[in-house]
């Protein structure tokens, strides 16, 4: 793995003095003599307690930043402080080139899935003060690094697609006759918990399986699919169809029960409970079993 | 460059639907969107969608109760072509698989919602919006429509005829977030604007960061008016800290809004003495602030919802999310202890100005969703009715954009015979005309001769010239100070309550962002994924959309819908029942008025009180 690998190896970078980040040519550049003396002015300005955040960099582009390193941050502790929210004021108030994806900061646009203090988090949902200082943030693990906490994203949605992932029937309703189709509570029940997913790819992250093999459709994707399998408003030549694609060789069997997916969800999907099931219906419909 | 037909600009509720529309009508469609699908605003809905889909109700109730909630500022045609399209495309959806929620007999489940007189709020949970984006965007994939995600469109390729009406847009000049490479997509059939709300121009709003009204700027300085950008919602119950949003579902549903000395104020101090709770959003807003600064509010800030009466059971089955959202952002346990509540920042009733098919006055430049003013909403939108205009117009749009013929539209756009342009209102500053970054909207010289492929180009060099000069300049002021400065200065003085001297405060500070913004730069000298870039050209747009804002607040010199002035607190109908239209004139906001349309297809909606 290359050191644009957020791999184990960037994780075991070597624990930074205090304001080591302060010492690259990036951060000597900035405006105002530097991180160490913006740091000190600000600190000094706080009456309440600060709160040291040490964030992954990397940027393929930037001298002194090719080189993986860490940057240490103080940022001023409020009351319901999250993860997102340190990281936004670190960028707004110290350093704007520092880089990462978010949007709702409510957990339900799924863009800033961390990695904070060894588990895979969303940043908006993870309360700072739950956490161990200093907290460590770094991009998810297993994914490309394309700079600071930002990875690419393309192979976890080329695996969601590859499920197929939308309704099939092809039956759409006449305008002059609406109606719907009908489900049961009970059935909409069953599919609810894997309907939630945001495709934040924290389970992708935390998969071993995944991380050795590429090719494995993984929680996310195979969730995804339990979603439509279990929807009763699809027929049963479609389910088939479904299970095919699950019980390839890559797909459902691959899934050692280890149970880091259901860990890491921020929304509390039973991911590694609904591919044990899709185990059991492929076995039902006697298909092949790798 | 890249060619399509029609490019929807913008991958959330309003873009997927008009993407699917347009290529079910046959067109090449692109989208062109800075988030990836998933990732939009619109999967933050909570509520549900309005549709008249049970015996007992029918489109011509949705269509009065939207009416009177707009506070008789929607245009008639519009408002009923959502009422009357609402049902048919929330069944579409349904049969697309989306997960409803659902009666005993199979049905899909429909609640009250605020000022609805029958209850035809169509839910899924309490992550409505959550499930209507993965759906159509599941429905994109199936198609196969090319998705350019977290590509930012930066401004339009229009030519440059004096009169906007006469100018014509030939498509969207864009940056690869990833790579830094900036390339024109050219449309040969039409733009589609989808790109959202304009929230990030205030500090406490239930948007997300990424709701920083580009659309809206790019259309605004290509030539298309902003309409009624006075009409900010402010919804009654976001969390205090973050401004996360708690559905108007938990009111829906029965909970009960408390100030501190634990009385039931809608009821008990007459704010609304028939719906309580369920009064519109503009009136319990201002109910809840109005307990506030008469010192019975909690910590002084805010209120409290209570839900715990309605059960374990009901709560999971319909309001779940609500309780992760209480517990993650505000430490509460909904189950066992009342939420905090107070109003944020929600909704744009106003927007880009579009008749009934979505186009603006520009040929081929269209806009739907909360970017668009159609207007259905007018004064102040109806909960659950943002969905369905997403779906019902995103739809109309995309399959104008694609060619098809949906008929003659009774709603004008643009400058023409039929506005009235004389305004007496005194302004502290004007606005505008610093010249600032020259980001403006027309690129070509002499439309008439240009063709398509040079105003491309052009329109791509000087996206280029204007992302060197951001990113060579060595020092001077950060977006993010400018960006703040902005926020505060929205929030301060053109909030729920509103005043003559404040808005015009406001009018200065957003002058000085003006100025300020001359001297900006982008600290990040790096191509790849560079957000500091992106946000400082985001902070422009949120400049000249909040001028707008602020600049209707002070014309608009009456209280209608979400707009409330201290000095004139009546509705004043003889002066008012107009559209505020501003235009982009040369680098200056020039402001002008088209009536409302009340005539609808079987009756005028005749203006009366609006009490609940």
């Amino acid at each position: 793995m290359s050191t644009q690998q957020a791999e184990p190896e960037s994780q075991e970078a070597p624990e930074d003095p205090e304001m080591k980040g302060a010492e690259s040519p990036a951060a000597e550049e900035q405006k105002g003599g530097g991180m160490v003396d913006e740091h000190a002015e600000k600190r000094a300005e706080l009456e309440g307690e600060t709160v040291h955040i040490k964030v992954f960099r990397y940027d393929p582009e930037v001298e002194g930043k090719q080189e993986p390193r860490f940057d240490d941050f103080h940022v001023p502790f409020e009351k319901g402080m999250t993860v997102l929210d340190s990281v936004m004021y670190a960028r707004d108030e110290y350093d704007s080139s520092l880089t990462f994806r978010h949007s709702c900061r409510q957990a339900v646009c799924g863009s800033d899935a961390f990695f904070v203090n060894g588990k895979q988090r969303l940043g908006c949902k993870t309360q700072i003060s739950d956490l161990e200082q200093p907290v460590r943030i770094e991009p998810l693990p297993h994914q490309e690094v394309v700079k600071d906490l930002v990875v690419d994203m393309d192979h976890f949605y080329d695996q969601m697609h590859t499920v197929e992932p939308y309704f099939q029937d092809e039956d759409t309703p006449a305008t002059d006759d609406l109606e719907e189709q009908r489900q049961s509570p009970e059935n909409r029940e069953k599919i609810k918990m894997s309907s939630r997913c945001i495709w934040c790819g924290a389970c992708m992250s935390s998969c071993n399986i995944a991380a050795g093999d590429n090719e494995y459709l993984g929680p996310a994707a195979i969730n995804k699919a339990y979603k439509f399998a279990m929807d009763d408003r699809e027929d049963e030549q479609i389910k088939e169809h479904r299970l095919r694609i699950l019980e390839q060789e890559h797909g459902v069997w691959r899934c050692q029960t280890q149970f880091s997916c259901t860990e890491v969800c921020p929304k509390d999907i039973p991911l590694t409970e609904h591919i044990q099931e899709l185990k059991r219906e492929a076995v039902k419909k006697n298909l092949k079993f790798w | 460059m890249y060619e399509h037909d029609v490019i929807v600009v913008g991958a959330g509720g309003a873009g997927l639907r008009a993407a699917i529309a347009a290529h079910e009508a046959g067109a090449d469609v692109a989208m062109v969107s800075k988030l990836h699908p998933v990732r939009s605003h619109t999967g933050a809905a909570e509520g549900g969608i309005n549709a008249a889909l049970q015996e007992g109700d029918d489109w011509e109730l949705h269509a009065y109760d939207t009416m009177k909630g707009s506070d008789y500022l929607g245009d008639a045609p519009a408002v009923e072509t959502l009422a009357k399209n609402s049902p048919e495309e929330t069944i579409n959806l349904e049969h697309w698989g989306m997960p409803f929620s659902r009666e005993e007999d199979g049905r899909v489940s429909q609640r009250p919602f605020g000022g609805l007189s029958y209850p035809r709020t169509t839910y899924a949970g309490a992550e409505t919006g959550h499930h209507l984006l993965h759906t159509m965007y599941e429905q994109v994939v199936k198609r196969g429509i090319q998705v350019y995600d977290e590509w930012y469109v930066m401004n339009l390729a229009t030519t440059d005829e004096a009169d906007p009406n006469d100018r014509e847009c030939h498509g969207v000049v864009a940056y690869d977030v990833q790579s830094g490479n900036i390339e024109g997509f050219k449309a040969n059939q039409g733009v589609v604007l989808a790109t959202g709300g304009p929230g990030q121009a205030f500090d406490h709003t239930t948007n997300a960061v990424s709701c920083t009204g580009d659309g809206h700027a790019m259309a605004y300085r290509a030539g298309a008016p902003l309409e009624d950008m006075e009409f900010i919602q402010f919804h009654p119950t976001s969390l205090p800290s973050t401004g996360v949003l708690i559905s108007e579902g938990v009111r829906g549903e029965g909970g009960i809004l408390y100030n501190s000395e634990g009385e039931r104020f809608m009821f008990e101090h007459g704010y609304a003495n028939n719906s309580g709770e369920l009064a519109s959003r503009d009136v319990v807003a201002r109910a809840e602030l109005t307990e506030v600064q008469e010192g019975r509010g909690v910590e002084d800030e805010y209120v409290h919802l209570d839900m715990r009466h309605l059960g374990e059971e009901r709560i999971m089955d319909r309001l779940e999310n609500i309780l992760h959202l209480a517990e993650d952002f505000e430490g509460v346990d909904g189950l066992v202890e009342p939420m905090p509540v107070k109003p944020g920042q929600h909704y744009a009733m106003g927007g880009i100005e579009v008749d009934e098919n979505g186009q603006t006055c520009v040929n081929g430049l269209y806009a739907a969703g909360e970017c668009a003013c159609v207007s259905v909403h007018g004064g102040n939108r109806l909960g659950g009715n943002a969905l369905p205009e997403l779906i019902v117009f995103g739809k109309r749009a995309g399959r104008h954009a694609a060619g098809e013929d949906l008929g003659e539209p009774e709603i004008r756009t643009g400058y023409g015979d039929d506005v009235e342009d004389e305004t007496d209102a005194d302004l502290p500053v004007q606005p505008g005309e610093a010249g600032l970054d020259t980001a403006g909207g027309v690129a070509a010289d002499g439309g008439v001769t240009a063709d398509a492929e040079g105003i491309l180009e052009r329109t791509v060099e000087t996206a280029r010239q204007r992302v060197d000069r951001l990113m060579d300049k060595e020092d001077g002021v950060q977006h993010a100070e400018i960006r703040a400065k902005l926020q505060k200065a929205m929030t301060d003085y053109v909030n729920v309550f509103r005043t003559e001297e404040g808005v015009k405060k406001a009018l200065r500070l957003i002058r000085e962002c003006r100025q300020e913004y001359q001297d900006v730069y982008v600290d990040d000298p790096s191509r790849t994924f560079n957000t500091d870039l992106q946000q400082t050209i985001e902070t422009r747009n949120l400049i000249d959309v909040a001028e707008t804002i602020a600049l209707g607040a002070l014309v608009r010199n009456e209280f209608r819908g979400a707009h409330w002035r201290q000095e004139n607190q009546i509705r004043d109908d003889e002066n008012w029942l107009k559209h505020t239209l501003i235009s982009w004139d040369e680098g200056e906001p020039s402001i002008f008025y088209r009536p409302v349309i009340l005539e609808g297809e079987n009756k005028t909606y005749e203006p009366k009180e609006r009490s609940y």
